[in-house]
């Protein structure tokens, strides 16, 4: 089997500052491949090292089948990456920024005019070709830098965050175009903030901290295994509830102000809870990858 | 060190040459007005204005007026200025602001490219600039032609000498403002004492060694040889010192740049 990346013990250190501790993971050709993790995990770290932009400080890393050590030019080559920063050219205009960035990558002028005409439709910014880059509004600059991404025809698309700051409608707007890509069998590693995202896109993913991988799945399967099928949220509980959960056993999240009980049962559970213990207040729905990811990151905040 | 130089760089740096170029070529009706006026300026001030103070200069046991006397060390300023200002203030913009290097690095490129790329368009823009001033210069008859022809190679050699050490500055300097210093310490200095608006030998004998040291007196006895159309072979040393800062700023800029953006 052919690995799109194959990336073994990875390890990048800043100084004193241990970014990413031994990670390992592959990712198979034609998936979408998700990182997730707090800020500070290790996320952009670990995909600059795949493209290339930093050196690594330790591990196997191989892209394409090809080491990255030693072919670095030819694997970038045929990479095509959105970075978690805006990198638009703001000297240049919208087509411009698409041509002059195929010249990077050795693309004959006429081929790049046809395949930036082709990506401005695809993004529907064809009618603002000409405007400046600065012109334009955070999600047409978003999509601009999907549409700069495609533009040597990449067999990997990565991408840092790229619907971090966008109103919904660019977000579904990203998602539609990352599942046409997708379908037409196009290998993605993206990094998100965003637990619906990943559950809709990802097929498989890991969810990073500190540097390390904490668990690697699928996303469902991961819910599944570390949270069940539902979640009762129980807002103000009192005493004689927390009692009752702890009586039974029951896998729960103690906040305080706010009691979650993570379950299998559903519907009985839920029915006893709230008929007994909290008439208002409480709710149940279903888990979701946000349960799993706060559950195993835990909820105080980073830096 | 010098290895992953040697292996990153290949002619891709035109590349990024290019991309300045497009980007130059957006706004040309501007860049054009300065290297056009400012000569105009300085002739009008200094060879108009204060050349009625000064009358003529004993130059290689030649009268010369004074106006023909700075025409030549203006040139070599302007060289001076668009490929230092071209790869401090400019540069520095792309690298830290505007995110350019770091776009290009989810490219084929390498950072010994890019950085390749902007020093050649710093040279570059200095060729523009002296093409536009010899105009304006030899129209007022200050440039012995076909000698004069070879201001456009130097303007290129001297544009790489002084991009190559701005470029190292923007690869140390922790911010923008920093800039003020080598430009203080060093360009100033040069603009005034390289043999631009009077001889060297005028000065003290411990400050004519100083100004030895300094690239633009060696730019500026050149540039004023080539227009004067007197070539000979002392101007081989002159040539060497700026080839050899070159051969030392150039791969330097890149090694700091390298230790710079290479995280
Ligand atoms: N260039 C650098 N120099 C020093 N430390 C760095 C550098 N880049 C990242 N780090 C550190 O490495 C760690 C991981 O950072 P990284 O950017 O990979 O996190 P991340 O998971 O992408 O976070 P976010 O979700 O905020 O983007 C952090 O502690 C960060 O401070
Ligand atoms: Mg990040």
């Amino acid at each position: 089997m052919q690995y799109i990346i194959e990336a073994e013990n990875l390890r990048k250190r800043f100084g004193d500052v241990v970014a990413v501790d031994g990670v390992s993971f592959r990712v198979v050709p034609g998936e979408c491949f998700g990182i997730l993790g707090p800020n500070g995990a290790g996320k952009t770290s670990t995909i600059r090292m795949i493209y290339g932009f930093s050196p690594m400080t330790g591990g196997h890393l191989k892209v394409f089948g090809l080491d990255i050590q030693g072919e670095l030019r030819a694997i970038k080559s045929r990479i095509g990456v959105c970075q978690q920063e805006n990198t638009l050219d703001p000297d240049l205009t919208v087509q411009q920024n698409l041509e002059v960035f195929a010249r990077y990558f050795d693309i004959p002028k006429n081929e790049a005019r046809e395949k930036a005409r082709e990506l401005l439709q695809f993004i529907a910014l064809d009618h603002r070709k000409n405007a400046k880059v600065t012109e334009l509004s955070g999600g047409m600059m978003r999509r601009l830098v999907l549409a700069r991404s495609l533009i040597n025809d990449p067999e990997l698309l990565i991408l840092d965050e790229p619907t971090t700051g966008l109103d919904p409608q660019s977000r579904h707007q990203v998602w539609e175009r990352l599942e046409e890509l997708r379908s037409k069998g196009l290998s993605i590693l993206l990094t998100t903030h965003y637990m619906d995202e990943a559950s809709r896109l990802c097929d498989r993913l890991i969810i990073m901290d500190h540097g390390r991988i904490l668990v690697q799945g699928k996303p469902l399967e991961l819910i599944r295994e570390h949270v069940g099928y539902d979640v009762i949220e129980v807002a103000g509980p009192n005493s004689k509830l927390r009692a009752y959960v702890q009586s039974r056993g029951l896998e729960h999240e103690d906040l305080g102000h706010r009691l979650i009980v993570y379950g299998q049962e559903g519907d009985t559970l839920f029915r006893t809870l709230s008929n007994q213990y909290c008439r208002e207040g409480c709710t149940l729905r279903m888990a979701t990858l946000e349960d799993v990811f706060l559950k195993l990151t835990g909820r105080e905040l980073r830096e | 060190m010098n290895g992953i130089i040697s292996i990153s760089l290949s002619k891709r740096f035109l590349r990024v040459w290019q991309r300045n170029l497009t980007v130059y070529q957006r706004i040309w009706k501007i860049s054009f007005i300065p290297p056009l006026l400012e000569p105009l300026f300085y002739l009008l001030a200094f060879g108009v204005g204060l050349s009625a103070l000064v009358g003529s200069i004993l130059y290689h046991d030649r009268e010369v007026s004074y106006i023909n006397f700075i025409a030549p060390a203006l040139i070599a300023i302007n060289i001076m200025y668009n490929a230092f200002f071209e790869n401090t203030y400019a540069s520095f913009v792309r690298m830290y602001y505007q995110k350019t290097f770091d776009g290009m690095m989810a490219t084929p490129l390498f950072i010994e490219e890019i950085i390749a790329g902007e020093i050649i368009w710093g040279g570059t823009k200095s060729v523009i600039a002296t093409a536009i001033m010899m105009g304006v210069i030899s129209f007022f008859g200050l440039i012995h032609y076909p000698h004069g022809l070879l201001l456009l190679p130097l303007a290129f050699l001297g544009g790489i000498a002084f991009g190559s050490i701005g470029m190292f500055f923007t690869a140390i300097v922790p911010s923008i403002e920093t800039f003020n210093l080598p430009i203080f310490l060093f360009v100033t200095p040069m603009f005034l004492f390289s043999g631009t608006f009077f001889p060297i030998e005028n000065l003290p004998l411990w400050a004519q060694k100083l100004a030895i040291l300094l690239p633009l007196t060696h730019l500026v006895k050149l540039t004023r040889s080539f227009s004067f159309g007197l070539i000979g072979a002392e101007l081989l040393w002159n040539f060497t010192y700026l080839l050899t800062f070159c051969l030392i700023f150039f791969p330097l800029a890149l090694f700091k740049m390298h230790h710079r953006l290479i995280k």
